[in-house]
Order: structure tokens, then C-alpha cells, then sequence
């Protein structure tokens, strides 16, 4: 009895994190039980809205899985937004600049997307090895290059013929996007891809020499150096890993949610993928039914925010607050230690 | 170009560094004391949307200033008391408080977007800002610029000078050490990592009531990160810190500048600048490749060339300390 309640300790910080989002809704004078059922509704109320949390599920599942490998090996891959934007942006060159079958079409932009996403990422992992530059900042700098360099793209070289607008590139022919289900931005594809993803790096991490390099290093880069593992090797490796799943995710972004490269093509779904991650504490079978509650949050909030004015941030607001509660207090031998050692000591 | 408008150009140079200065000399207080408080960017955007929001409700940018320096500390309490009490990984917290900080800004400010408020002006020092050259570019300043460099002298001289200066360094360098001589290790981590984030608070603030005023999603957005590259490029000392936030400063006005000077070129193209020198300064105080040249010279250059260049970081910096 007493067992199964401290498991459900970690019920605590997370309807806590849901306590904070009441009283903020009480604050800005919305009624909290509508606003929850139009989280609900516009995340599940029909099946539009639930194809479009898919849809908006995938990438986030594709970067946090990434994610996987990189945290492993100990990597603060910040900049995950970037390799995704990265993805967007060459999976959108080769849509834009090659006529082919739809199945040639598809694999070329695959690979493109997966290779730039893993380049920036390895930008990263060399500027760590052999610069001694944090990845957190390279990652932070090298998100706002990409983001900078879509806003040149769609500004300048692949503008629309009828003029650069800031918004987008004109729409991609139909043989370059991802076959859709009915008529939503959900593709069963990308899905797929998604699930070959986790399957392979839930092998990786469990069951290959690699993978327990990996984890040698993440948990200790000194004693790993000794065993001869190549701290810079398998860093820029696991890099280019996560990368190549990030820039995967962001071709299924331009390829099936949109139908062309937008200025906000990611929107922060790197960051939250970080989020996902923490609160999975790194476990492989969590990430993906976390991510799917984040994108369910996240697609309710903006709905949301059409119904009742409240700004769709509060959806990332739930999120934040959660993880950084879950973070906190989640682990309840931490928080009562000490006082335990006392009553059995 | 004339010398009028070339001393307004650095005059602005100096105005844009000013907030950044503070946040540096922020973050240097508290990274000295051992605590990596990685939540910059979300620390600023909530502190300048709290400050404006509290500056337009009362109409005083002082209790703007106190409401973001408060906030600021707060947020800094909860990576010191989950960092220190909890033993969490700092960089962990850091970054939720980072993303939170930029979603609970845009929640809580979203009825005060560009809403015309009050602002903090112009002071001109009597006499000294007569003074040709000097005078209009130091002393007919925005008062957040007083405040920027008076922060940054005082922080110099207490670090560097002062017993309790020595005390916080003792406690970022070698915990053990300190605690050995009586000092309350914790109590000292949680206390300037408290102050540091004021600090970054009124820097947050600084911004929507002096430097950009108002306020808008975003606003901030991006500056907290590169204050946190500042502090290593400053190699964790105030002075050194301050060139480094004008250094990032020009970058703003530079490509104003540039824009108007060659118009062909893409408005997005000088955006990139402060990002790519983010990198590149990070690269000249850390690199092997830096080091490699180093070692070119010829062997009386090197010590100081490396001296110049060259950082470290405290030796506790983002260590746990625990009693034995």
C-alpha cells in the first residue's frame, strides 16, 4: 500500500503544474472547467482536430527521439530547432528544384532533410571537440542562422513569382508532398518513418557496443576515455544522429503540415521536444506518449485561444510548469531523504 | 559620414551595450559563486514584460525596475533552490525556466502589448557634457548607461578588492576550502545567485522601459543568451565583460549602418552577425585552433597574447557542494 502510493508521488507535481494553469485561468477570469473542455475539444473533438494533433505529434516524436541519442552521450543538443529548420529547408530545395515520381521525389527529399539536419548538428559537435564551444550556445547560434537564413530564402531566391511576402514559398507540386489522410496535414508515412526511428534507437541504446559507448560517455567522459572510447568520434556521431532525425522532422513539417517553407517553420517544436524528453527522464518507451500529450496541449491551446481570447501560450505554460515541477519534485526520495534516514536511523 | 554623426553612432553603440552590461555583471556574480544560472533569456523577456507591465499600472519606472528585480531574483531562486536544496542539474532547470520565462511573458503581457508607457530618459551631466568627444557620447546618456557602468565599477572592486568579494570568489573556486574556513558554502550560492538574477531582472526591465520601450512578444528575445556568452568571452570579470557587451552592442548598430550603406544586401543578412560572432568569440577564448597560433608566436609574445585571449572559468563553476 504504502508502496504503490509513493509510485504515485509523481501525481503530485503534475496536478500541481495543472493547479498553476487553474489559478492563472481564474486570474485572467476565464471559467477553468470550459477552458479545460476546450483544450479537450480542440485537441480531440472531431476528427479533424485529432488528425491534426497527429500531424503535429510526428515531428515532435522524430526530434525527441533524436534527442534520445544525444542525451546518452551527455549532449545538450540545444540546437535541435535548428537542425529541424535545417531539415525544412533542404527537404524545400529539392522540392522546389527537382521534377520526379512522387516515390523518387519523396526519398530525395528524405535524405536531403536528414543529411542537413545532421550537418548542422556535427557543426555542432566540432565547434564542442575541437573548439571548446558549449553546444548549448553553438546550438542557440546556429538555430538563429537557420532561422535566418529561411527568412533570406523565402525573401529573396525562392520567393513566390508573384513577389517575396516574408510568409512562404509558393506551394510545392503534389508529386514533392507526403500522401496525406483524408484531406487532414496527417501522414500515415511519416509515421512510419517515425516508428522505424524509435524502434532503431531503442535497439541502439539497449542492445549494440555503440550505444553503451554512448552511454559511457554521457555518464562518465573520463572513465569512457580510459575504456578508449573517442569522446570526440562518438560525439560528433551521436550529433549527426540526432540531427538526421531533427532535419527528418523538419521535412515531414514542410512536407505534409505545410505545403511550402514558412517563416516560423518549426514554431519551437525543438525546445519542446527538449521538454519531452526531460519529463520522459531519458526513457525511450515514454517520449512518445509525452510528446503526443505536449502536442495534444499544444493544438488545444490554439484552439483555444480562437474561442476565448486566452493566449495560446498557455499551453507551453502547462508544459514548462510541468517539467520544471516534475524536475523539482518528481523524485521523492530526494526531497525525503534526510528526513527518513532519520526516522530509521 | 561626419564626426557628429559618427559620435552619435557610438553614442548609441554604448546605449545598446548598457543593458547587456548589467545582465553580464549579473550572471558574473553568480557563475562566480559556482551557480550556472542558464535561464537568461527567459529571466529577461518575463523581467521586461513585469517591469513595464508594473511601471504602466503606477506610472513610476522605478517600481517598474523593483518589480522586475524582484521577479528576476525569483526566478534565480528556483535554479538555486533546485540546484542546491534538490541537487538537479542546472543546465536541466535552466532551460525550462528559460522556455517558461518566454511563454509566461506572452501569456501574462498579452493585454499590454504596444501600449505607449512610461520611460526612463535622458540625463545630461552639468559640465562634463560640454566636454567635445567625450561629453555627448559618456555624459548625456540614458540613465540606464550610469547605471551600466557604475554596476560594472562597483562589481569590479567588490569582486576583486573587498573581503566578501574574496569570500564569493572562495566559494566558486574551491568550495571545500571555504567551507574549511567557516563559510556557509549554500547560504553564500543561494545569496548572489538571488542578486544575479535582480540584476538580470533590471536589465530585462531596462529594455521595455529605456532601450526598446514597450512591450511586445518577444520582446527580449535572443539577448539573454548572448549576455550568457558575454560572461565567458568576459572571462567571468565585470570590466572585461563590459567590452564584450559593447562588442555585441555595435553589432545592432553595425548593422543599421551597413543597411544604410549598402541597401542591395538583404535586411536579413546582418542579422546573422551577433550570432556568428557569438561563435567566434567563444572560439578565440576556448579554441585548440587559437591555441595552435599562439604557439606560432614567437615565445616572449605568447604569455601575454594567451593572457589576453585566453579564459577560464571558476573551478567549481556548475559543481554541487556537498558537506563531507
Amino acid at each position: 500500500m504504502i508502496d504503490t502510493l509513493k509510485k504515485a508521488w509523481i501525481l503530485v507535481p503534475v496536478i500541481s503544474s495543472l493547479l498553476f494553469i487553474v489559478l492563472l485561468l481564474v486570474i485572467f477570469g476565464a471559467d477553468p472547467v470550459e477552458a479545460f473542455a476546450s483544450l479537450w475539444s480542440g485537441a480531440f473533438g472531431t476528427q479533424d482536430k485529432f488528425l491534426s494533433t497527429t500531424a503535429f505529434w510526428v515531428p515532435l516524436l522524430l526530434a525527441s527521439i533524436g534527442l534520445l541519442i544525444t542525451f546518452a552521450a551527455g549532449l545538450w543538443n540545444i540546437g535541435v530547432e535548428g537542425q529541424i529548420v535545417m531539415g525544412a529547408i533542404a527537404a524545400s530545395g529539392v522540392a522546389l528544384n527537382v521534377s520526379a515520381s512522387r516515390p523518387v521525389m519523396l526519398i530525395l527529399e528524405v535524405l536531403a532533410a536528414m543529411a542537413a539536419g545532421a550537418v548542422w548538428a556535427m557543426i555542432s559537435g566540432v565547434l564542442k571537440t575541437r573548439g571548446k564551444v558549449n553546444e548549448i550556445f553553438s546550438g542557440l547560434a546556429l538555430t538563429n542562422l537557420a532561422i535566418i537564413l529561411t527568412n533570406y530564402l523565402i525573401s529573396g531566391p525562392w520567393q513566390p513569382p508573384e513577389g517575396g511576402t516574408f510568409r512562404g514559398t509558393q506551394p510545392f507540386v503534389e508529386e514533392a508532398l507526403f500522401p496525406l489522410f483524408a484531406n487532414s496535414r496527417f501522414s500515415p508515412l511519416s509515421l512510419l518513418l517515425a516508428g522505424i526511428a524509435l524502434a532503431i534507437v531503442a535497439y541502439v541504446l539497449k542492445n549494440t557496443f555503440w550505444g553503451l559507448k554512448l552511454k559511457a560517455l554521457g555518464k562518465n567522459p573520463y572513465s569512457a576515455f580510459l575504456l578508449g572510447v573517442s569522446s570526440e568520434k562518438e560525439t560528433v556521431l551521436a550529433m549527426a544522429f540526432g540531427g538526421a532525425l531533427a532535419g527528418l522532422g523538419g521535412g515531414v513539417r514542410v512536407l505534409s503540415w505545410f505545403d511550402s517553407l514558412r517563416q516560423s517553420i518549426s514554431g519551437g517544436i525543438g525546445y519542446l521536444a527538449l521538454l519531452v524528453v526531460m519529463l520522459a527522464a531519458y526513457r525511450v518507451f515514454l517520449v512518445p506518449f509525452i510528446a503526443y500529450f505536449f502536442s495534444s496541449v499544444l493544438t488545444g491551446s490554439i484552439s483555444l485561444q480562437l474561442k476565448t481570447q486566452l493566449h495560446s501560450s498557455l499551453g507551453g505554460i502547462l508544459t514548462g510548469v510541468m517539467v520544471l515541477l516534475v524536475l523539482l519534485f518528481g523524485d521523492r526520495s530526494r526531497i525525503f531523504a534526510k528526513k527518513e534516514q532519520k526516522d530509521n536511523g | 559620414m561626419d564626426s557628429g554623426e559618427l559620435i552619435a553612432v557610438f553614442a548609441s553603440i554604448l546605449l545598446q551595450a548598457a543593458p547587456l552590461m548589467i545582465a553580464v555583471v549579473g550572471e558574473t556574480l553568480t557563475e562566480r559563486a559556482g551557480v550556472i544560472n542558464l535561464s537568461l533569456d527567459g529571466t529577461m523577456l518575463l523581467t521586461a514584460m513585469t517591469g513595464f507591465i508594473a511601471a504602466y499600472e503606477t506610472g513610476n519606472v522605478w517600481i517598474g525596475f523593483l518589480a522586475a528585480m524582484v521577479a528576476g531574483a525569483f526566478f534565480a531562486l528556483i535554479v538555486a533552490f533546485g540546484t542546491i536544496k534538490l541537487k538537479q542539474n542546472q543546465v536541466a532547470i535552466g532551460l525550462v525556466l528559460t522556455v517558461l520565462g518566454d511563454d509566461l511573458s506572452s501569456f501574462l503581457g498579452q493585454n499590454y502589448t504596444r501600449l505607449p508607457g512610461p520611460s526612463l530618459g535622458r540625463f545630461s551631466v552639468p559640465l562634463l557634457s560640454d566636454i567635445p568627444v567625450i561629453g555627448p557620447l559618456l555624459f548625456n546618456q540614458n540613465v540606464v548607461f550610469y547605471i551600466a557602468v557604475g554596476l560594472t565599477i562597483i562589481v569590479w572592486w567588490f569582486l576583486g578588492k573587498t573581503q566578501p568579494g574574496l569570500k564569493l570568489r572562495s566559494v566558486g573556486e574551491r568550495p571545500e576550502a571555504a567551507f574549511a574556513r567557516g563559510v556557509n558554502v549554500n547560504l553564500i550560492r543561494y545569496a548572489y545567485t538571488m542578486i544575479g538574477g535582480a540584476l538580470v531582472g533590471f536589465a530585462g526591465a531596462s529594455y521595455s522601459l529605456a532601450i526598446k520601450i514597450g512591450w511586445s512578444e518577444g520582446h527580449t528575445r535572443g539577448l539573454g543568451w548572448i549576455a550568457l556568452a558575454i560572461v565567458i568571452f568576459g572571462g567571468w570579470a565585470p570590466i572585461r565583460g563590459a567590452f564584450g557587451a559593447i562588442l555585441f552592442g555595435a553589432t545592432k548598430t553595425l548593422a543599421t549602418v551597413l543597411q544604410r550603406e549598402y541597401p542591395e544586401v538583404s535586411v536579413v543578412a546582418f542579422n546573422a552577425i551577433p550570432w556568428v560572432l557569438m561563435i567566434g568569440v567563444l572560439l578565440l577564448v576556448g579554441s585548440e585552433w587559437v591555441e595552435n597560433m599562439i604557439l606560432k608566436l614567437p615565445k616572449s609574445f605568447q604569455r601575454p597574447v594567451r593572457k589576453l585571449l585566453r579564459v577560464s572559468p571558476p573551478m567549481a563553476l556548475g559543481e554541487d557542494f556537498v558537506k563531507k
